[in-house]
């Protein structure tokens, strides 16, 4: 499955893409948060406040307790900020 | 109808021109063009770089729009919002919105601005003076404009 991470989570986790197998458990959108979070200190740092975290599964906003559908392009990012 | 998401700077009065051309149902014109300001005046902003998720992007401000044409009795729309790096005074945004009568012009610009401050995925990150750089915080303000138009 492909995860995008934008602006400062981009910064943190020091990469814009990664192509992760999930394991069974990991079923929704917090679900996977909390699974990335033990992979590195930069995705600790990313997600530590999860207030500040905006998620997309396809292309579409989601909340947290969204279930990731199979082979899901999952985006995570802080609130937009453009105009 | 338009949306274009680009790395080139556009014109404004080029943009309206091209948009009104020929079409003699429209009898107004509103346009709104989002400049790059120094907003943290003490450090000194001299750019700004944009970063969007392409795909999203595009779906989302298609997506804005047709709610806006829905919503209003429009002839022409146009939203042009560009990424990469940009300094002090260079446009970032263009909105413009044709119509018969001024509200739904004025109306519908005001909504596509709102909409997309909240919903486009773009992020702002600025360049200092001093060479610092550091992503800008979305604004509850922005959410509550948003909010006024409902859904």
């Amino acid at each position: 499955m492909n995860v995008l991470y934008f602006a400062w989570l981009r910064a943190k986790i020091g990469s814009a893409s990664e192509d992760l197998t999930l394991p069974e458990a990991v079923v929704s959108v917090g679900d996977l948060i909390g699974w990335l979070k033990e992979r590195s200190p930069g995705h600790a740092a990313a997600f530590a406040d999860i207030s500040c975290v905006r998620a997309a599964i396809n292309q579409e906003f989601v909340d947290l307790d969204t279930i990731i559908p199979p082979g899901a392009e999952v985006a995570f990012f802080p609130p937009v900020t453009g105009g | 109808m338009a949306v274009r998401v680009q790395a080139e700077r556009f014109d404004t009065g080029v943009e309206i021109e091209a948009l009104v051309a020929g079409n003699f149902a429209i009898g107004g014109v509103t346009s709104f063009t989002g400049y790059v300001r120094d907003f943290s005046t003490e450090s000194g902003v001299v750019a700004i770089t944009l970063e969007h998720y392409p795909g999203m992007t595009e779906r989302m401000l298609e997506t804005i729009e047709a709610e806006a044409r829905q919503r209003w009795d429009l002839e022409a729309a146009l939203i042009i919002h560009r990424y990469g790096r940009m300094t002090v005074g260079e446009p970032i945004v263009l909105i413009v919105t044709a119509s018969s009568h001024r509200q739904a012009a004025f109306e519908s610009a005001e909504f596509l601005m709102d909409w997309l401050k909240t919903k486009a995925p773009f992020w702002k990150c600025e360049e200092t003076k001093d060479g610092s750089e550091h992503w800008v915080d979305a604004r509850e303000s922005d959410d509550a404009a948003a909010a006024r138009w409902g859904r």
